[in-house]
C-alpha cells in the first residue's frame, strides 16, 4: 500500500466489492485509478454497477470488502458531510434532490451545509444563478421547473459548493441539443479550473465526441478501461455492455466493408469529414481529368 | 386516410400563462413511420396527450380549435373510446403496466372490451410472438428489464389493433441496444401491420434512417410537417438545437463548403451509396 500512497492518486479504488443486503453482487473486485484533472466516462448496461460505483465515492455507500482512497487517504472513516466538500454527485432524476421552497433558497439551502458567511452565501448564489441562467426563476418552487430546468437546478446547487471531483448522473438523459451545449461548455470551464469529472452515461455519441477515457461495467464488473474510441470501437465488448458502436465507428466499418480504401481509425466526426472530404474531391477531380 | 387532425388548435395548462400549443393544424396519415421532434419543452408531450383525449379531459386548462381522432371529437369523446384507435405508450412503462403477469397485463384491455377468451389467446399468441416477449408471459411485470417492460406496454397496445401507436420517448430510460432493438422493432410493426407509428424521441441516429415523416415543433408551434428528407434538408431542422446525428453534421458541413448538393443521406447505408456512385 506505501507504493501507492507515494503515487496518491486523486482517487484509488482498491479491490472493491460491494453486495446489497438482498445477496445481489452490484460491485465486483473493482480497480481503478483516477488522477487529478482527469475527465472520465463510465459506460454500460442497466443494472451493471455503474451508480453504485459512484455512491461509494462520497459515502453514500461503503464497500463490503476493499478500500477507497482519496488524496491517498482512506475515506472509510469520514462522513458523508466531510466527503461531500471533495465529491459533488448529480444524481439522475432531479427531483430527488431538489426539496426548497424556491429556485434560490435551494442553493442556499446547499451552501449553508458549508462554512460559507452570510455575504458569501448570497454572493455565490447570485452568480451560480446567473452562470446557470436561472435568475428569472428566482422565485419558482423547483416543482414549477421544466425537466431540463430543473436539472439545470440540481447540477447548480452542487457547483456552487465547488467541489473537486464533479460526479454526474445520465446528465443527458432528456436534454436536447441546446441541453447539452450547455453541459459541454461548464465541462470545459470546470476542466480548465482544475476539477476532476466522472461522467456515467448511455449517452454513445456524447461520450466518444467529449470524453477521452471510458470505463466499461458489466455485471458489477469492470469490462475494459481505456481511451473511448478504443474501448467503444470493439464490437465485442460493446455488445457484452448493452451498447453500441457509435456512429463514427459503424460509418468507418461500413467504408471499409464496402471496399472504399480508408484508413483503421476515422473514430472522430473530424477526421471523418477529412476523410469524406477528400474522398470527394478527388472523385470530381477525376471527373475534370476524365473530362479534358 | 387521416387518422388524426389538429384544426387552429390552442391549450394552455391551467395556471400557465403560456400556451403549451399555439394554433396546431396537423394531419396524420395512415401508414406512416413519424418522428415528433423539437428541442425540450417545445410541446410535444402535450401535443401527444390530445391524440386519445387526455387533454382535455384529463388535465385542466384551457383550449381552442379542434382534435379529431378517426373523425371523433376528442374533447367529448371517452378516452376509453379513443384509446381503440390511438395507442399511447409513455416514456416509464412501469406507471403503464399494472397486472399480476405479462399475459394479464395484455389481456386486460381486450377483457374490457368484452372479447371472448378464445380470441384473446389468439391475439396474445401474435402480439408477444412479433415483440419477442413469448417466454415472458407469466412474469410478473416488476421482474422484467427496462427493455423487457417497454416491449410489453407495445404488445398491450398493439394488441388492441389502433390504427395508430404513439410513443413518447419510448427509449429514454434503455441502453442504447435495447433503445436500438426497440425502434428496429416498431420499424417492423408498422410495416407489417401497415399502421401509422408516431415517436417522440431525443435519439435521432437512431431513429431517423426509418422515419418517413417529420414533425418540427419549437415553442409550442408546429413549425413543419413533411417527409423526412425534405425536412432534414430544411432551415429548420438546421437551425433547431437537436442532437443530430454524426452523419448529418458531417455532410452538413460539406454542403456548406459547397462540396456537396443532393439530399444529406439519413443512413449509413445512404452514405455509402452515395460515396460509391461518385
Amino acid at each position: 500500500m506505501k507504493d501507492i500512497e507515494k503515487q496518491l492518486p486523486l482517487i484509488l479504488i482498491d479491490n472493491v466489492d460491494f453486495t446489497y443486503p438482498n445477496g445481489t453482487k452490484a460491485l465486483r473486485n473493482i480497480n481503478l485509478k483516477i488522477d487529478n484533472k482527469e475527465l472520465i466516462g463510465i459506460m454500460g448496461k442497466n443494472g451493471a454497477g455503474k451508480t453504485t460505483l459512484i455512491r461509494t465515492l462520497n459515502g453514500l455507500i461503503r464497500p463490503t470488502n476493499g478500500a477507497i482512497y482519496l488524496y491517498g487517504e482512506n475515506i472509510a472513516s469520514k462522513s458523508i458531510a466531510t466527503l461531500s466538500k471533495k465529491v459533488g454527485v448529480i444524481f439522475q432524476n432531479p427531483l430527488h434532490q431538489l426539496f426548497s421552497n424556491s429556485v434560490k433558497d435551494e442553493i442556499e439551502f446547499s451552501l449553508k451545509s458549508f462554512e460559507f458567511t452570510k455575504e458569501e452565501i448570497q454572493n455565490k448564489t447570485n452568480e451560480i444563478l446567473k452562470e446557470f441562467n436561472l435568475e428569472k426563476y428566482r422565485n419558482r418552487s423547483p416543482l414549477n421547473l421544466s425537466g431540463g430546468e430543473a436539472k439545470k437546478l440540481a447540477l447548480a446547487s452542487i457547483i456552487c459548493r465547488d467541489p473537486d471531483i464533479i460526479v454526474f448522473d445520465e446528465p443527458t438523459l432528456g436534454q436536447d441539443g441546446r441541453e447539452i451545449e450547455f453541459l459541454i461548455n461548464l465541462i470545459k470551464n470546470k476542466r480548465k479550473k482544475g476539477k476532476t469529472i466522472i461522467i456515467v452515461t448511455h449517452n454513445i455519441e456524447f461520450a466518444n465526441e467529449h470524453i477521452p477515457r471510458t470505463i466499461l461495467m458489466a455485471d458489477g464488473l469492470i469490462l475494459a478501461d481505456g481511451p473511448t474510441e478504443k474501448v467503444l470501437g470493439n464490437q465485442i465488448l460493446v455488445e457484452k455492455a448493452s451498447l453500441i458502436l457509435p456512429q463514427t465507428h459503424q460509418l468507418n466499418l461500413a467504408l471499409k466493408k464496402s471496399g472504399i480504401q480508408c484508413p483503421n481509425d476515422l473514430f472522430s466526426k473530424d477526421k471523418l469529414i477529412n476523410f469524406i472530404r477528400d474522398f470527394i474531391k478527388n472523385k470530381t477531380s477525376e471527373i475534370v481529368e476524365g473530362n479534358d | 386516410m387521416t387518422l388524426i387532425e389538429y384544426k387552429n388548435f390552442y391549450y394552455r395548462y391551467k395556471g400557465n400563462e403560456e400556451y403549451a400549443l399555439n394554433n396546431i393544424n396537423l394531419k396524420i396519415e395512415d401508414n406512416k413511420f413519424i418522428l415528433l421532434c423539437g428541442e425540450t419543452g417545445s410541446g410535444k408531450t402535450t401535443l401527444i396527450r390530445c391524440m386519445n383525449g387526455l387533454i382535455p379531459q384529463f388535465y385542466s386548462g384551457f383550449y381552442r380549435g379542434s382534435v379529431e381522432v378517426a373523425g371523433k371529437d376528442t374533447t367529448i369523446t371517452a378516452i376509453a373510446d379513443l384509446s381503440t384507435e390511438v395507442g399511447i405508450v409513455f416514456q416509464n412503462p412501469e406507471n403503464q403496466l399494472v397486472a399480476m403477469n405479462v399475459e394479464h397485463e395484455i389481456a386486460f384491455g381486450l377483457e374490457n372490451l368484452g372479447i371472448e377468451s378464445g380470441e384473446i389467446s389468439k391475439k396474445i399468441k401474435e402480439v408477444t410472438k412479433i415483440t419477442e416477449i413469448e417466454h415472458l408471459l407469466n412474469k410478473a411485470p416488476f421482474e422484467l428489464s427496462g427493455g423487457e417492460q417497454q416491449r410489453v406496454a407495445i404488445a398491450s397496445i398493439l394488441v388492441l389493433e389502433p390504427k395508430i401507436i404513439v410513443l413518447d420517448e419510448p427509449t429514454a430510460l434503455l441502453d442504447p441496444y435495447m433503445a436500438k432493438k426497440i425502434i428496429e422493432l416498431l420499424k417492423e410493426i408498422q410495416i407489417e401491420k401497415q399502421i401509422t407509428i408516431l415517436i417522440s424521441e431525443h435519439r435521432l441516429d437512431l431513429i431517423l434512417p426509418y422515419a418517413d415523416e417529420l414533425i418540427l415543433m419549437k415553442d409550442g408551434n408546429l413549425i413543419e410537417h413533411d417527409n423526412s428528407n425534405k425536412i432534414i434538408n430544411g432551415i429548420n431542422f438546421q437551425t433547431l438545437r437537436l442532437n443530430k446525428p454524426v452523419i448529418y453534421s458531417i455532410f452538413n458541413q460539406l454542403k456548406e463548403e459547397k462540396l456537396f448538393n443532393q439530399y444529406i443521406p439519413a443512413s449509413i447505408s445512404k452514405v455509402i451509396n452515395y460515396l460509391k456512385g461518385l
